[in-house]
């Protein structure tokens, strides 16, 4: 317990939030550990979405407390600045700048937030537009990019920030279905360097593949969290079995 | 544009030998030439005036229009109250206000012009500040959740992200603006500036021939204006080839 309590670099502790009279997040209790890769799942209106934008402080919570990193979140705009320099998020939608090139894109991050030198941003934007491999895209604009590439670029935006934790809401949810394949890969790579990520998907060939751990959200609360081979051969609850009968028997 | 103002003119001239006096403004007789040197010679005011004030009224614009998109509702409300305020004020009320009442206020004596581009600015700041809300507002909420993931602050993200997106949208209804500031330009004439339109009133007086003058006070307008368009056309333009090449 005290070595978990140790390394646990996200922590939920029963978190509830509202839509008006409308519980979106059901005394939430979640914990992730470093260098753990998590995948929610779960229908939609779960609440999973809310989740994770509640980890880098896109979504305020009114009950409870979330710590990332050590840090409360909360009303305190510097605890913010902290986590948010330390967790990346992915956009279903992915969120590019439309008027800046792919290297802008990348690079206003670092010049801005890290203060970097334009040389350095520039080489470590490089650095990562190779790892996503469209390093001869840099100087295209957002639309002129499949949208596999662009979501590839925006993976890339949010690893030039260098965090420990990275964020994915439905990465592949608004791509052609040929398109899916090229973001798994980068996504499946990026879990083989160690970072932690907690991702949202209905992917389940890529959660089998990297997941140590499955989240199954229905209503606001987290129903089930298993390891991926006892949560899809032999899940506990009944409304987990329904979910998964639903996605993966087509 | 260029057929449209030729037709205009055309059509001015045919009708000289009735009952114009075009010889008013003949360039090719010396008093003419005088007249119309005149005439011209407020150009640069209106113009100098109508730059300033543009200038000042986006910016206040910008300042007004920020925090009436606050979460804040106190912030939202100041906001408001200004734009309902100052929209109720009639420009030319707004300038006699401002060059007549406000020294008494202030004690502070300001000269035509300045009172003149105050006035003006005051004036269109509440229209700009409702452009550039609109703009802002145009921009889908997940550009600043990338911004702010990437761990801009607000200001920057302002700054790189929101305003360069909203101002190529709202670039039509500025260059809007500064047209209509050029012709307001021509109310600050009442307390004396010495722009176009009192330029031609002055001439009036002296020459009494109220048509020719004031045709070629219309056409002055006409012009400018026509460059204004033509300028926000061309920005547009250059603004999109930029995204695309």
């Amino acid at each position: 317990m005290s070595e978990k309590e140790r390394t646990a670099i996200i922590r939920f502790r029963d978190v509830s939030k509202f839509y008006g009279d409308f519980q979106v997040l059901k005394s939430v209790d979640f914990e992730a550990m470093s260098g753990e890769r998590i995948v929610v799942c779960g229908p939609s209106g779960s609440g999973k979405s809310t989740l994770i934008r509640c980890i880098n402080g896109l979504e305020s919570y009114e009950q409870g407390e979330i710590t990332v990193d050590g840090q409360r979140l909360g009303k305190d705009a510097a605890a913010l600045r902290k986590v948010r320099n330390q967790v990346g998020m992915v956009f279903q939608q992915f969120n590019l700048f439309p008027h800046l090139t792919v290297l802008e894109n990348l690079t206003l991050g670092p010049i801005r937030a890290r203060k970097m030198s334009t040389g350095e941003a520039r080489d470590i934007a490089m650095r990562y537009l190779e790892r996503v491999r469209i390093p001869e895209q840099a100087d295209k604009y957002p639309r002129q990019l499949s949208g596999g590439q662009q979501q590839r670029v925006a993976i890339a935006r949010s690893l030039c920030m260098e965090p420990r934790i990275m964020l994915f809401d439905e990465p592949t949810s608004a791509l052609d279905p040929e398109m899916i394949t090229e973001v798994l890969d980068v996504m499946v790579e990026l879990a083989g360097t160690g970072m932690t990520m907690i991702v949202v998907t209905h992917e389940m060939g890529f959660a089998r593949k990297v997941a140590d751990r499955m989240v199954f959200m229905d209503h606001g609360e987290i129903v089930e969290t298993a390891a991926p081979g006892e949560f899809f051969t032999a899940p506990k609850s009944q409304r987990c079995r329904d979910f998964l009968d639903k996605i993966l028997n087509h | 544009m260029n057929r449209l103002l030729l037709v205009f003119l055309a059509f001015a001239l045919s009708a000289c030998s009735a009952n114009w006096g075009w010889y008013v403004v003949n360039p090719q007789t010396k008093a003419g030439w005088t007249n119309l040197t005149f005439l011209l010679s407020g150009l640069k005011y209106t113009v100098l005036l109508s730059l300033t004030a543009i200038l000042i009224s986006i910016a206040l614009g910008l300042l007004v229009a920020l925090p009436g998109l606050s979460t804040r509702p106190w912030l939202r409300r100041a906001s408001r109250i200004y734009v309902e305020l100052i929209r109720a004020v009639p420009i030319l009320v707004m300038i006699l206000w401002v060059y007549y009442g406000l020294p008494q206020l202030t004690g502070l004596t300001i000269g035509v012009f300045w009172a003149g581009v105050i006035a003006l600015a005051l004036s269109d700041s509440a229209f700009e500040a409702e452009i550039f809300r609109a703009g802002i507002q145009s921009i889908a909420r997940g550009q600043y959740e990338a911004a702010y993931s990437v761990s801009l602050n607000y200001i920057d993200t302002m700054r790189y992200v929101i305003l360069p997106q909203a101002i190529r949208r709202i670039l039509p209804a500025l260059g809007n603006q500064l047209a209509y500031m050029l012709k307001m330009s021509s109310l600050v004439s009442v307390i004396g500036m010495q722009e176009l339109t009192r330029k031609a009133n002055e001439l009036v007086v002296t020459e009494y021939r109220p048509l020719e003058i004031y045709t070629v006070l219309v056409l002055e307008y006409l012009v400018l204006i026509l460059i204004v368009s033509g300028g926000v056309r061309w920005l547009e333009r250059r603004m999109q080839t930029d995204e695309r090449s």
